[in-house]
């Protein structure tokens, strides 16, 4: 009888009755081949691969990340609740040992969504790797997490959610900016200055092929992770590196992704982004499957697959081993470039526009950080989209030192609900969501 | 008049069924031997003195191919596999003439690698030489595609005597399971014919011309004439036999557990608005995962002569039976000695049953009563135990929409039903461990052999339509169609509707009109590069068990 190597948990939630629009590549169908794949590839009947049934999260589980505007169920819908209480599901059945890993299939995606949202972007509301973490954080005592992004789109809601924590790794292998949506996720997107360095962006060249994902996962990725020494390994499995996405210009493959997920070894993958849902996502998760629970995949690979014919070009190898050598330095020089940074005190101020390109909505932000050797530092933003909503942001980090926790308060005190008809507190060291409101 | 006949492991139960009720009633020992002179002295005092005219049908329940899997007792048969990427077919070996060859269809149907038919004469002529008589035909996604199956049948026909295809045995998806399946029809076969062959040939000689069905795993009866297409659906039909038996006396309108306390074990089923709960893929036997459709059951090794000790201080019942109890002439104290020393049963040697747990006892400081007290709690609820975790089981089984997740859909039991040799004892003392109303069966001494005489046949079909590549499939029921753009899933329903009326008929279904249940409906859009280009359409519908009369007919019958 087959058995699992590593007892293996899944949540698979299709979400059959749900999609951003009719023909949307985020629709009912999309995962509705990779059931027919793992239902008849009998993977629910191997011993140590064990169902479970989604949880949903709670409000309170999205206030420990996002900024909703106007408040969470007007950005978020039912799917989005269980597609975010798989993960948890999941991040819950690892630490509680019934499984030694798990992935959580689950539809719509998250990982463009950032700390406010005030719509969907790069078809994410809610983003559901960063819920699962924080709740997990909280739950399970929890400390340093390593979020490995394998999703074709930089995963800029999750940089921009860990952009000031120096605790939660992200690691982002995407195709490079200027070829494909967000545009962003360039070498120099490092972190903000108390958390130089733990964002690591690896923007690879169209057609990189199984080689050139290999090559930066053993050679920039692992190295990294082994410096880093995280509680837990989160890989947001997107599959849309693949050679047959029809919205990505990759060379990726099942046996690529089975190799990956097998070097790479997370403790929870949730499912992003990919839109081949035909060709592609039915091996793909069979192999991503497989492979996390420890099981020979050798003989899963799509019915077109052709390895020479995927191979990458000379130029692009050559390419990709100069941007390992940058991203592998910057990262071994974080601790001497972040220290003067955070010596200098004081605050830190960038001012940014955010598109919402699936609500076709504009957001300008003027984002403030408190510069602090101490802890992750205090940060507010101050945010206004096109459709008149105007909130004021403010959080105090999970493990904030007194004058950080301090800033966070008197900066709420002091806002003008006039000027912002919505402020709102995200105080994570007592795990309160505090708002007030204007009369507007 | 009917006759509800069920062979079980250690008594055959016979009833004759009629107008006024339960006519008559006999309990025999199973000869594990000869289990065709069982059926046939049962048949002959179960008919003494009865008018053969008067008789309508006979419906058989055996362990024949349980036993005969579960023993290991099964011919040399031959499978072909055809599996494609994916897993390595040959894990799913199982038996020696297992050829895995080649040729794939993928998810949709499609062919991705064809077969190679000197490879199938190739493997045709090892199986002739090994005298292989029986063969079983397998390809994944053949429920999406059946040609691989069909050539592959094609090329070995007139070689051999029988060939079971993987499409015709079971509509879903689950390559393994259908591996599986198709191998237990197939080595099962042999062994269901002769077997039934001989039955029917005594019960005409005897001038007994009925209607002769059999029982399936889920419940449900078939006609003796299709049970040869699907032998391995016989099996584990006795647990079925009894849940079916108690299903008149649930609630209309709630869900019940029924509890069958035996000597060794107690099987648990659920019963939802008088409908047994049936497990989502089908039946586990005998180290072999199966789409064969069977109630959703769980056994525990708790029961009347289930083995009582002492551990470490600690009250430990079964799982195992070593003896009968002690007041019937056993070697181990047992549940059913502590009714006897609290003296709730009579009829046996109290005595025994006292020096027994006075042993038990020993240096605990506990007096015998007290601990025959507490050791028929202690198997009340691990009983109880066991039947809550059968409930979670069921209400943390996944699903895949919005609407079903809002729904929720829970089981929450709020009737029990207790058969069994001890049940009324096990009833009393559960039912005051438990919120909801509890009831014993009434003749629950042979509720196996009612449930089996009242079965409705019962089957199952799926369908599943294409609309972009054209075409409409039910492929165990050999169904294909081309469709247009046009079709959608009301089409797919009446369709599905229609084989399953057909399939009924075909299988013996004798209720003036059959109630349909809808197990699954789904529609998709299928779009390509933002234009709609097609329906993809699943349906499954059923004949769900239950009796072929209504309930309160037949609960007032056997009130009497």
């Amino acid at each position: 009888m087959l058995k699992a190597k590593n007892r293996t948990g899944l949540v698979f939630f299709p979400a059959f009755d749900w999609a951003i629009s009719p023909t949307h590549p985020e629709r009912e169908e999309r995962l509705l081949y990779t059931q027919d794949q793992v239902l008849e590839e009998g993977l629910f009947d191997i011993d140590g691969i064990v169902e479970f049934k989604p949880d949903t999260v709670s409000v309170t589980d999205i206030q420990r990340v996002h900024f909703c505007v106007p408040d969470v169920w007007s950005v978020a819908t039912e799917s989005h609740f269980i597609s975010a209480g798989g993960a948890k599901t999941i991040g819950m059945a690892v630490l509680d040992g019934e499984v030694d890993r798990g992935f959580a299939l689950v539809r719509p995606p998250g990982h463009h969504a950032m700390r406010v949202v005030h719509g969907s972007r790069g078809f994410c509301n809610i983003n559901i790797e960063a819920v699962m973490i924080e709740f997990l954080r909280k739950a399970y005592g929890i400390d340093r997490v390593a979020v490995v992004d394998t999703d074709c789109h930089h995963g800029d809601g999750t940089q921009d959610i860990y952009w000031n924590d120096p605790d939660t790794l992200f690691i982002s292998i995407h195709q490079d900016g200027r070829t494909l949506y967000p545009g962003s996720g360039f070498i120099n997107e490092q972190g903000g200055p108390n958390a130089l360095g733990t964002t690591v962006n690896i923007p690879l060249p169209p057609f990189t092929s199984e080689e050139g994902f290999l090559y930066v996962t053993e050679n920039v990725v692992l190295p990294i992770l082994a410096d880093f020494k995280p509680d837990l390994v989160v890989n947001s499995a997107g599959q849309d590196n693949h050679y047959s996405d029809p919205i990505t210009n990759m060379n990726f493959s099942a046996q690529g992704y089975a190799k990956l997920t097998e070097m790479l070894q997370p403790d929870i993958a949730v499912l992003e982004g990919g839109y081949s849902i035909e060709g592609a996502l039915p091996y793909v998760n069979v192999g991503i499957i497989l492979a996390m629970a420890g099981i020979d995949f050798s003989r899963v690979t799509e019915p077109d697959y052709d390895r020479l014919r995927i191979r990458q070009g000379a130029e692009v190898t050559r390419t990709i081993e100069k941007i390992a050598g940058v991203v592998l330095g910057n990262w071994r020089q974080r601790e001497e470039r972040r220290e003067p940074l955070r010596r200098k005190a004081g605050i830190e101020e960038r001012t940014r526009s955010v598109f919402y390109d699936t609500d076709g909505i504009r957001e300008t932000q003027t984002e403030i950080n408190r510069l602090c050797r101490d802890c992750a530092g205090a940060w507010q933003i101050a945010s206004i989209s096109d459709r008149g909503h105007r909130i004021l942001a403010i959080h105090i980090p999970r493990k904030a030192c007194n004058s950080c926790a301090q800033q966070g308060y008197d900066w709420f005190e002091a806002a003008d609900t006039t000027a912002f008809p919505l402020v709102c507190l995200q105080d994570r060291t007592l795990n309160q969501f505090n708002q007030k409101k204007g009369s507007a | 008049m009917i006759i509800g006949l069920d062979v079980g492991g250690t008594h055959t139960d016979v009833v004759l069924f009629g107008q006024e009720g339960l006519i008559k009633e006999i309990k025999v020992p199973t000869d594990p031997a000869d289990l065709f002179q069982s059926i046939l002295h049962s048949l002959d005092e179960i008919t003494s003195g009865v008018r053969f005219a008067e008789i309508r049908r006979v419906v058989l329940s055996t362990t024949l191919a349980t036993n005969a899997i579960v023993q290991g007792q099964i011919p040399p048969v031959g499978m072909i596999v055809s599996a494609g990427p994916g897993l390595d077919p040959e894990l799913f070996r199982t038996n020696p003439h297992y050829f895995t060859v080649s040729g794939a269809i993928d998810h949709r149907g499609r062919e991705i690698r064809p077969l190679v038919e000197n490879e199938i004469r190739g493997i045709a002529e090892v199986l002739k030489k090994e005298e292989i008589r029986h063969v079983g035909v397998v390809g994944k996604f053949s429920v999406r595609n059946p040609a691989h199956e069909v050539t592959i049948q094609n090329l070995l026909a007139g070689s051999f005597e029988r060939i079971f295809t993987g499409h015709r045995i079971a509509g879903q998806l689950n390559f393994n399971r259908r591996i599986a399946t198709a191998y237990l029809n197939t080595a099962t076969y042999p062994i269901h014919r002769t077997f039934f062959q001989a039955v029917n040939r005594s019960l005409t000689e005897k001038g007994l011309n009925v209607p002769i069905y059999i029982l399936k795993a889920d419940g449900g009866t078939m006609s003796l004439e299709s049970s040869m297409e699907f032998p391995g659906q016989t099996i584990l039909s006795g647990p079925a036999a009894s849940v079916i038996g108690s299903v008149a006396f649930a609630p209309a309108d709630a869900d019940t557990l029924v509890m069958d306390i035996g000597g060794t074990t107690t099987d648990i089923a659920v019963i939802r608005n008088r409908v047994p709960q049936l497990h989502p893929f089908g039946a586990r036997i005998g180290g072999h995962r199966t789409l064969i459709r069977s109630l959703e059951t769980r056994s525990i090794g708790i029961g009347g002569d289930s083995v009582v000790r002492i551990e470490g201080g600690n009250i430990r019942v079964g799982p195992e039976r070593i003896s009968a109890a002690l007041a019937y002439g056993g070697t181990h104290p047992t549940p059913t000695d502590a009714l006897f020393v609290l003296g709730k049963m009579n009829g046996g040697d109290r005595h025994k049953s006292l020096q027994g747990y006075q042993a038990l006892a020993a240096g605990s400081g506990t007096d015998p009563e007290e601990l025959a007290r507490q050791v028929f709690e202690h198997a009340c609820r691990g009983i109880l135990a066991e039947a809550n975790s059968l409930v979670d089981r069921i209400n943390s089984r996944p699903v895949y929409t919005l609407q079903e997740i809002q729904e929720g859909n829970r089981i929450r039991p709020a009737h029990l039903l207790v058969m069994g040799g001890p049940a009324s004892y096990f009833a009393e003392q559960i039912g005051k461990m438990v919120d909801f109303t509890v009831q014993v069966v009434p003749r629950c001494q042979v509720a196996n052999a009612i449930g089996a005489a009242l079965a409705r046949t019962t089957c199952e079909v799926t369908l599943f339509a294409d609309t972009e590549i054209g075409t409409v499939l039910a492929p165990e029921e050999d169904f294909e169609q081309k469709v247009g753009k046009g079709y959608t899933d009301q089409d797919a329903l009446r369709t599905a509707a229609e084989l399953l009326k057909k399939k009924a008929r075909q299988m013996g279904a004798v209720m003036p009109e059959l109630e349909i249940e809808v197990l699954e409906r789904q529609q998709f859009n299928m779009v390509r590069g933002f234009v709609t280009t097609g329906k993809n359409i699943r349906v499954r519908v059923q004949v769900k068990p239950g009796l072929i009369m209504d309930c309160e007919t037949v609960a007032a019958r056997l009130a009497n």
